[in-house]
């Protein structure tokens, strides 16, 4: 069985987030970037998979600007055997939103006839959290969103769910789409050994356009401001104020 | 010239970095504080870093290393050299390059286990008489039958207590040369245990907390010939073929460390306010920012330079010795001004500050003292002239 995994190449999570001075969106002008946390965690289930032996070959596909090839070798260090990019903006800034992402997916899998795509749950960039039931949906699949545990019996999967509140198993039929969250595993890190080899590994150019598929934004960004600065705390002198404050003045109680 | 990375050196410093921050620094206060590194935790985090591909890196690729080029071992270096070095020198060790310069069974004996981390190795050549003047050495060998027989001893030797062998240098002779006479040196492999070889504690000293050096003392120590380590008289040769590029290590893990510095200094100024501001709005305190930086960037351009010579084959001595002399001098500005920036919480031991500040200290002693690197680096000035 093949695995497809897309990756999106984000700004690191270390990064102070800055706004533009627009306020058009986040400056990401010489700003480190880095895979998608939860894209990285889907990966490691991917070739967790193979190495278990419940799949062949791990294909990892990058939608974006041309720099998410450094996101794909990345991926193909972590121990991914091939890798195709997809080129569909050439400005950093130009995010390519869910449905467009999701059309170009459902297209690699009918090239690629995977029984499987493992997806993060979102990308901690825009937190649209929407590509992996999108793909569901055009493809006609079943899927198992925000995964912490992933177990394939023949032609179903175990999916086990965070939900509120606990865990939820659903046995979803194959193929199938897997959303990961963060309790799936930890990723490992890429071996210096693997680092090396990666370049050895095929890595096909794509572009949107060889897709058909239009990628011109339908969302408009009216405004990207800052969160407000946390106010400063007030102490409390004991259980009783605790109690009224959070009663009268917060109001959860 | 082309002063980019390339995938590989990306990736290697990015799971390096990571590496480093995921699996030393949680562990540094507690060999700060004790300044032991406890067994366990040794063999616990070197289990990681042999998974990861990064314990002995520094080795080819044919030998069971990662094969790097000079350029990317370095950049592998100055991301370990962020942490405390007890931690990262022993746990992520990177074994000597002169095992290469070992027979078949002397590969087999010391530079496998080594590399696999089941042994550590030291190299033993300073002498309390001995020390800039390392030919001045008066530890001997003399040759009886097919046996050598060591006598003398060794001082500042580090990690020598954990090591299970040592690699050691010793006079064995004189030769006349047209600029009088001169010892002959030759290295050997001592194993932990052989008779009338012992080591004591060394000193306690201000840098790298938990990174230990010791005393070794040879008394009638007696060797079978096959622990020679190249020929006879050749030790020098031997370490100046395998040994050639170990101030550029140095100077790589200065780097990573003032580098950690630096950012921490610059985080602060933009945080800390004083007088109504960020003090990073005061010039004295700016200014002193842009001067760390730009003296750290002129650094890294001096060690990427002599490495990529190196490589290229094209290195020369004055090139490596100007690496290691401005890094190690980089970082105790930069170390020392980072401080200064978080004023007295600088000083503290919440903040790794204070001890890159105390380990800057011996980068421009060991491998060679700064005057000595401006001794190399002026002779070769003066030669092309005729001087
Ligand atoms: C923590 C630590 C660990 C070490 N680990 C090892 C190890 O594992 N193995 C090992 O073999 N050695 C080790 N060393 C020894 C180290 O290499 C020496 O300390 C170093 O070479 C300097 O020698 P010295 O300390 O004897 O100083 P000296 O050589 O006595 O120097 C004293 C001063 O005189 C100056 N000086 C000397 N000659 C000249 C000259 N020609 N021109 C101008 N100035 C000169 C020096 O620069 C210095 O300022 C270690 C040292 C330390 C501090
Ligand atoms: C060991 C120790 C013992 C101490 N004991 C005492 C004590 O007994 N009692 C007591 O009251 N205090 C004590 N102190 C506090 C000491 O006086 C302060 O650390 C010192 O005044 C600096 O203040 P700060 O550490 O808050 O640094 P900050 O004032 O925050 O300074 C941070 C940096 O900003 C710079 N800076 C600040 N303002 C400006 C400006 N306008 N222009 C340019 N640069 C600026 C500073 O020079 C410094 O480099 C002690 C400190 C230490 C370390």
């Amino acid at each position: 069985m093949k695995v497809l995994v897309p990756v999106k190449r984000v700004i690191d999570y270390n990064v102070k987030v800055r706004v533009k001075a627009d306020g058009t969106g986040v400056d990401l002008a010489n700003v480190k970037m880095s895979m998608n946390p939860f894209d990285e965690i889907a990966v490691e289930a991917a070739i967790r998979l193979r190495e278990a032996g419940a799949a062949t070959e791990v294909v990892v596909v990058s939608i974006g600007v041309k720099q998410a090839q450094e996101t794909l070798r990345t991926a193909l260090a972590m121990g991914a055997d091939r890798a195709i990019l997809i080129q569909a903006a050439d400005d950093v800034h130009q995010d390519i939103e869910p449905l467009a992402v999701a059309k170009l997916l459902k297209a690699v899998v009918e090239a690629e006839a995977p029984g499987l795509v493992i997806c993060g749950k979102q990308a901690i960039d825009n937190d649209m959290n929407a590509t992996g039931q999108m793909l569901a949906a055009l493809l006609g699949w079943s899927q198992g969103t925000f995964a912490s545990e992933l177990a394939i019996e023949g032609d179903t999967a175990l999916v086990t769910r965070e939900v509120d509140g606990g865990m939820q198993t659903i046995k979803v039929k194959m193929p199938t789409i897997v959303t990961v969250d963060l309790r799936m595993n930890e990723p490992r890190y890429a071996s210096l050994p693997n680092i090396m080899k990666a370049k050895k590994k095929p890595l096909e150019e794509k572009t949107a356009a060889d897709y058909g598929v239009d990628v011109a934004p339908r969302l408009t960004v009216v405004k990207t401001t800052e969160p407000a600065g946390r106010k400063a705390g007030v102490k409390v002198g004991s259980v009783d104020e605790l109690i009224a404050k959070l009663k009268d003045e917060a109001g959860v109680l | 010239m082309d002063f980019g990375l390339t995938d590989e050196q990306r990736m290697i410093v990015e799971t390096t970095r990571a590496f480093v921050e995921a699996e030393l620094y949680p562990h540094e206060a507690e060999v700060e504080r004790s300044g032991h590194l406890r067994p366990e935790l040794i063999r616990e985090i070197q289990g990681k870093a042999i998974e990861a591909g990064l314990y002995a890196a520094n080795m080819p690729e044919e030998v069971g290393g990662a094969g790097l080029d000079t350029l990317s071992w370095l950049l592998y270096e100055r991301e370990l050299g962020r942490a405390n070095y007890a931690l990262h020198w022993t746990c992520v060790a990177r074994p000597s390059n002169i095992l290469l310069a070992g027979t078949a069974e002397q590969r087999e004996k010391y530079l496998f286990p080594c590399i696999r981390g089941e042994k550590w190795d030291c190299l033993a050549m300073t002498e309390p008489g001995a020390g800039s003047d390392l030919r001045g050495m008066t530890a001997s060998a003399r040759q009886e039958g097919d046996d050598w027989v060591l006598n003398g001893t060794k001082h500042f030797i580090s990690h020598a207590d954990l090591a299970d062998f040592a690699i050691v240098f010793m006079a064995s002779g004189e030769e006349e040369t047209p600029r009088g006479r001169k010892k002959l040196i030759t290295a050997f492999f001592v194993d932990k245990g052989t008779p009338g070889f012992s080591i004591r504690e060394g000193y306690r000293n201000v840098s790298h907390r938990g990174y230990t050096n010791s005393v070794l003392e040879f008394d009638n120590c007696r060797l079978p010939a096959s622990q020679l380590l190249g020929e006879p008289h050749k030790g020098f040769e031997v370490a100046n073929t395998w040994l050639g590029a170990t101030r550029l290590q140095v100077a790589a893990t200065c780097l990573g460390r003032a580098d950690r510095a630096l950012q921490h200094a610059i985080s602060y100024a933009a945080e800390r306010r004083q007088f109504g501001q960020q003090i990073g709005k005061f010039q004295g305190v700016s200014f002193k920012l842009a001067d760390m930086a730009t003296e750290l960037r002129a650094a890294e351009l001096l060690t990427w330079a002599a490495a990529w010579k190196f490589d290229q084959g094209s290195v020369t001595e004055a090139d490596m010795s100007m690496a290691k002399l401005k890094a190690s001098e980089v970082l105790a500005m930069v170390a020392d001004e980072a401080i200064q920036i978080h004023g007295g919480m600088g000083l503290m031991d919440d903040l790794p500050l204070e001890r890159i500040w105390r380990d800057a200290r011996v980068e421009r002693i060991w491998e060679g003292t700064s005057e000595i690197q401006r001794h190399i680096i002026s002779r070769e000035l003066l030669r092309a002239v005729g001087g």
